[in-house]
């Protein structure tokens, strides 16, 4: 087994995955021998699209007139004003200049998006007749249910039953869109159980179906493949940043799930090493309370589910624990295997807020900006208001707000005993 | 040679396929399970499947996902899964037995922990669904090194271009997946397993085990005809499900209705056809 030394600074941290879909220990193709060939002809169609220039053209149009890219780089004035008083009332003269990436306001309302419109060129690059997808907080379902409808493919999208119950507004725009939203109902309920039967769809309709994941997760190509059509997000960051400020950005905060919009925000800053970087974990009711959170990365373990090796919440025996957050975007048990590399690796800094304060940091939001972020990106911003405080006045930070928070007032009030 | 080899080798002289028996260890209970699994070669099992209960089996449908949970709820472990094959290993010597599942409970374990404890407690070989030939330093390499037959799954996806792959480092026998789906769910096309055993056939000299599906008496007969080993699984673990009472407990009929089942099974591969035609 080939394990990187984790003291070693490798010399990029851009150049993964190896041939095999490797991230150092992390990443790999654990798939039944039935997946296996459908997994290495998408290997070697995505390499093919690549080389393509008219592939990356049309997406570019695509991004552009129906995703609506690029999304704005937003000075937070008053969020800003906020923490600078929050850090002077501590005694100190700090707090960070605070802008957000605006991928809430891509067309779905979330950066998912990104990623559909790039799988979905794939799957018609090589004939597929049929999409399907797993969802957990709808806004990867939607975003697949609206490029089907827009290219005119059946789409089936699997979701946790306890999922479909707290995102029901997704639920509802997924069938307007005509996609078949099967409610799984096995295991949890959750975002694991609906990927498990979107691979089971998978093995037995081979011959037709393309299955678009919508994380940086999964068997190799899909954790690489979902980064560059993620990258999008960081690509524009560091032009948009350099056109403001005239200089790259200082700090870079992203939620993490299974990490593709923070993998989009990131991986174009990776070798740039001055730029810290930190990803967001969900500790929801607290990571010292027991399957109480989803933060696989702070409170997991190594090991293997849906097709690669990366930190998962399991149990001593190997089972996969449910893991929860007040965000059915964040409950995922596992993360994108190169977030587990970069962790090992120490270039990202990996941390966690609990539903507590990222109901808090909604409100903040809310009220300040005049933003409802998205309750996955609600735990970004309640990073940041920890930390941006602690950092001088001319340091340059963007949080990525990937994703708006409409679909979450049913749930935001329950918590918060609001009537809607 | 290991329990694997030497039973195909007994069934080749007695000019039949074996019947290749599928059950989850600690479904419905340890105690249950370990009657059922002491009981098998008696009611005619020739060959053992023990599946290693995990908690998101992707390669599985209903029934087997069902079984897993229904362990796990009992609290079963990998060290009480090779604790149960220690167990049967006091009364049976013979009778092979093939741990079934996926990596995830073995890498934790950790892999060579496991192998060691595996071989002690008398397995004779594994099948672990989500490690493919790519990822063969992981699991397979250090399986065959430790004395554990290796089988690997073929299925109707892979291609001429693949199977010398999928065959390179696999022992034992071949399972072949006789549809490209999950298990216990569709009826497999005969013909078509038949035509795809054939092309197999042609590249190894191992034994083929068809599986996936297969379900009646006469289906066992069918594939017998040109497989070596037959394996049942979904029909076995429905069984156990049937038989519990409201709580999901196990019943007076649980290991008697199982063991019943798979002697019905057995009986198709152990007379002629033309007998059993009469």
């Amino acid at each position: 087994m080939s394990v990187i030394p984790e003291q070693r600074v490798p010399n990029s941290y851009r150049t993964g995955p190896d041939e095999r879909g490797h991230f150092g220990l992390y990443g790999g193709r654990f798939v039944a021998e039935t997946l296996m060939p459908l997994v290495l002809e998408l290997e070697q169609a995505y390499a093919d699209a690549r080389a393509d220039p008219s592939f990356q053209v049309e997406l570019d149009d695509l991004l552009a007139h129906y995703g609506g890219r690029p999304s704005p780089l937003y000075f937070a004035e008053r969020l800003t004003e906020h923490l600078r008083e929050v850090s002077a009332a501590s005694g100190r003269q700090g707090g960070a200049k605070i802008y957000f990436k605006r991928d809430e306001l891509n067309h779905t309302g979330s950066h998912k998006i990104n990623n559909c419109l790039g799988q979905i060129q794939l799957a018609r690059r090589m004939g597929k007749k049929r999409i399907i997808a797993e969802t957990g907080a709808g806004q990867h379902g939607v975003a697949v249910a609206t490029v089907a409808a827009r290219f005119g493919l059946p789409c089936v999208v699997y979701m946790g039953a306890t999922d479909i119950k707290r995102q029901r507004p997704n639920v509802f725009r997924m069938k307007l869109l005509g996609a078949e939203v099967r409610p799984v109902t096995s295991g949890s309920g959750t975002l694991k159980d609906a990927m498990n039967d979107a691979l089971r769809d998978w093995v037995a309709n081979v011959h037709d179906t393309f299955y678009i994941i919508g994380t940086v997760a999964g068997p190799h190509p899909y954790p690489a493949m979902v980064r560059d059509f993620q990258s999008v997000i960081g690509r524009e960051t560091r032009e948009q940043m350099i056109e403001r400020e005239g200089r790259l950005p200082d700090t870079l905060v992203a939620c993490i799930g299974g990490g593709s919009n923070a993998m989009g925000l990131f991986h174009t800053f990776l070798d740039d090493r001055a730029v810290a970087i930190y990803g967001v974990e969900a500790a929801g009711y607290g990571l010292d309370v027991p399957n109480g959170h989803a933060a696989s990365m702070s409170g997991g373990a190594p090991g293997v589910l849906h097709g690669n090796r990366t930190y998962l919440l399991q149990n001593d025996d190997g089972q996969i624990l449910e893991g929860h957050s007040i965000s059915a975007g964040l409950d995922y048990p596992g993360v994108g295997p190169e977030h587990s590399w970069l962790k090992d690796s120490g270039r990202v800094n990996y941390v966690a807020v609990t539903d507590k304060e990222a109901l808090d940091a909604f409100q903040l939001c809310t009220r300040l900006e005049g933003i409802i972020p998205a309750l996955e990106p609600a735990h970004a911003l309640a990073y940041v208001k920890k930390l941006a405080p602690t950092l001088p006045r001319d340091n340059l930070l963007v949080m990525n707000l990937c994703g708006r928070g409409d679909k979450d007032i049913f749930a935001v009030a329950e918590h918060l005993h609001m009537e809607m | 040679m290991t329990r694997i080899d030497k039973r195909f080798v007994e069934l080749k002289r007695q000019g039949r396929a074996g019947l290749v028996t599928f059950i989850t260890a600690g479904d419905p209970d340890y105690a249950t399970s370990l009657a059922l699994l002491r009981g098998l070669p008696a009611a005619g099992a020739d060959i053992i499947e023990l599946g290693m209960p995990f908690s998101d089996p992707m390669a599985d449908g209903p029934a087997i996902q069902a079984s897993s949970q229904r362990a796990l709820k009992a609290g079963q472990t990998m060290r009480k899964t090779l604790a149960m094959v220690k167990a049967f290993r006091e009364k049976d010597d013979a009778t092979p037995i093939v741990l079934m599942g996926y990596y995830n409970p073995i890498y934790v374990y950790p892999v060579d922990g496991f192998l060691k404890d595996a071989v002690a407690a008398g397995v004779d070989g594994l099948i672990v669904v989500d490690v493919p030939p790519e990822e063969d330093v992981e699991l397979c390499l250090p399986s065959l090194k430790a004395g554990l037959n290796f089988i690997r799954l073929a299925t109707p996806t892979t291609d001429a271009r693949r199977l010398p792959q999928v065959l390179a480092n696999t022992s034992g026998f071949v399972y072949y997946v006789s549809i490209a789906g999950i298990t216990g769910t569709v009826a497999p096309d005969l013909a078509d397993v038949r035509a795809h055993v054939g092309r197999i056939k042609t590249k190894t000299s191992l034994p083929i085990a068809v599986g996936f599906g297969v379900k009646a008496p006469e289906q066992v007969r069918a594939i017998a005809e040109y497989a070596q080993g037959v394996v049942v699984g979904s029909a076995l673990v429905s069984a156990i499900a049937r038989s519990l009472d409201a709580e999901g407990k196990a019943t007076r009929a649980t290991v008697t209705g199982v063991l019943g089942l798979v002697g019905q099974l057995a009986g198709g591969l152990r007379q002629p056809a033309a007998a059993a035609a009469s």
